[in-house]
């Protein structure tokens, strides 16, 4: 069982009457030499690194190794604590959990790759927010793992996931996808709506640049990861919501990748442009570097 | 190109910051290592790009050093590097390039001395999500991940070498995944590259010395 684009995975899905998280899981037992035993339980060890790095720095700061951030997980927490913050539930939970693996990473931490380090807090802060809002186990989590997997697959092989070749929106804006998709076939919505998601975050997301001040990934790097745990749950709600998107998954991937490429290389992690050349950008890299 | 795993998608369990300029940086200097097949005692790394402008920031230079000491991508001695290599004696420089500009983003070339003195320098890029490439060895382009079980031939181009080389894989009972022979021009050295799913047996690289023609080989294990 295997599928190089979201068509055919859509009719790969159809055929067996399966999901795309049971699709996923086929493929890698299929291709790989491996079994379900052995995949789901590689899988389980992802989400518990996943969680370990997302809840970390939620009762104490973590200090980093620029030093540019460190905190924030455990101020979003608190507000929420406090009763104050704009959108209790999921939203909030998700956006604190996406930082706070930011912190970890950022502090040389382990964390897991999803599906890089830059863009590693999306996917655990939208499971575990949904987790806990939920009320789900860790194995359907685990299963909705391999949904993600497959929509960063489809990204790897047909366009790229590197923030030096596609900016931002391929780092953050697939993992984003990746999530939303997830995240879709949890709620029960249809693998066509997976798909859709996953096109609405890559167009809301079109064009980000990847900019970290002073080279780093911790600025704006983990705020970045908190409104694309949110543009995940958006997308999400809206795909469920039913009404069929124009763009297919297909054709975002194909013009995020075009798009990607003709960023200028300033705005492709060379620390040249953006945000990283702020007046405060340049100060905050003259403070690290001298 | 190579299969995509579910775990390249959610992975590598990795030490932060960066999967390409950290996890993946890691990778090509541990890959590096395992070529020259013995301790390194003296390394020089030249980096390219996206890697020449940041690779302080992303602990780009620890992680190339932890590789080539050994270190996997979730060895938290990563973090350590520069001390341990002082400890250990090995003499590490670091070369931001940022005259060559037709090259990858994330491409670095390590030039290494063994402890019998072995010299061999390769060039790896870093092309996303901690996967990365050999794309040379000693200038001689070539193209492999270490993903999978690799053999390198080291050889003199001339008739008859890579019929040894295969029939040493057959008669030794080695499944070929892929197979590729690069050159740098006719009877000049050539490398071929073996990669297959399966653990190559040890004496694969005595039979496939045996030919006058061949050099050298190299095992690299995932």
């Amino acid at each position: 069982m295997d599928f190089k684009n979201a068509s055919e995975l859509l009719q790969v899905c159809q055929e067996n009457n399966l999901t795309i998280s049971e699709v996923m899981k086929q493929r890698e037992c299929d291709l790989m030499d491996t079994d379900m035993e052995q995949v789901t339980e590689r899988m389980s060890e992802v989400y518990q690194i996943m969680k370990a790095s997302a809840t970390k720095a939620i009762d104490k700061p973590i200090k980093t190794v620029g030093g540019i951030i460190g905190g924030e997980c455990h101020r979003l927490h608190v507000l929420a604590e406090e009763g104050k913050s704009l959108f209790p539930g999921i939203m909030s939970r998700a956006a604190a959990y996406a930082m706070g693996v930011l912190e970890v990473n950022a502090s040389m931490g382990l964390i897991v790759a999803a599906p890089t380090a830059g863009s590693s807090g999306v996917v655990p802060g939208v499971f575990l927010a949904y987790q806990e809002e939920n009320n789900k186990t860790d194995e359907e989590m685990v299963q909705a793992l391999f949904n993600a997997g497959a929509i960063g697959y489809l990204a790897m092989r047909n366009a790229t996931v590197a923030g030096a070749v596609g900016g931002c929106q391929a780092e953050i804006g697939i993992a984003a996808a990746m999530a939303a998709s997830a995240v879709t076939e949890l709620q029960g919505g249809s693998v066509e709506q997976c798909m859709d998601a996953a096109s609405i975050v890559l167009m809301n997301m079109l064009g980000l640049v990847c900019d970290p001040v002073a080279g780093l990934v911790e600025y704006p790097c983990q705020n970045r990861n908190a409104s694309g745990a949110a543009n995940a749950l958006v997308a999400a709600e809206i795909a469920l919501a039913g009404k069929k998107q124009l763009i297919p998954l297909d054709q975002m991937i194909e013009t995020m990748y075009k798009v990607g490429r003709n960023l200028p290389p300033a705005l492709r992690e060379t620390a040249l442009g953006g945000c990283a050349v702020t007046e405060a950008g340049r100060e905050c890299t003259k403070c690290i570097f001298g | 190109m190579s299969l995509i795993s579910v775990f390249d998608v959610l992975g590598p369990n990795m030490i932060g910051p960066s999967s390409s300029h950290t996890a993946g940086a890691d990778s090509i200097g541990y890959l590096a290592q395992k070529m020259l097949g013995e301790p390194v005692k003296e390394v020089e790394f030249t980096l390219y790009g996206s890697f020449a402008q940041t690779y302080r920031g992303h602990g780009t230079d620890r992680a190339l050093l932890g590789g080539v000491m050994g270190f996997a991508t979730d060895d938290e001695r990563i973090k350590d590097s520069f001390k341990i290599a002082d400890e250990r004696g090995l003499k590490y420089t670091f070369i931001p390039n940022d005259e060559v500009e037709d090259i990858y983003p994330n491409t670095a070339d390590i030039r290494m001395i063994g402890e019998s003195g072995r010299v061999m320098t390769v060039r790896g890029e870093s092309i996303g999500g901690g996967k990365v490439k050999i794309v040379r060895i000693n200038g001689v382009e070539v193209d492999f991940t270490g993903e999978y079980s690799t053999v390198i031939v080291i050889q003199k181009d001339f008739p008859g070498v890579v019929a040894h080389i295969t029939k040493c894989l057959s008669d030794l009972n080695m499944n070929v995944a892929f197979m590729r022979l690069f050159r740098e021009s006719k009877h000049e050295t050539a490398y071929t590259i073996v990669e297959s799913d399966e653990h190559v047996p040890p004496e694969v690289r005595d039979e496939i010395l045996k030919n006058p023609n061949v050099v050298d080989v190299m095992i690299v294990e995932p």
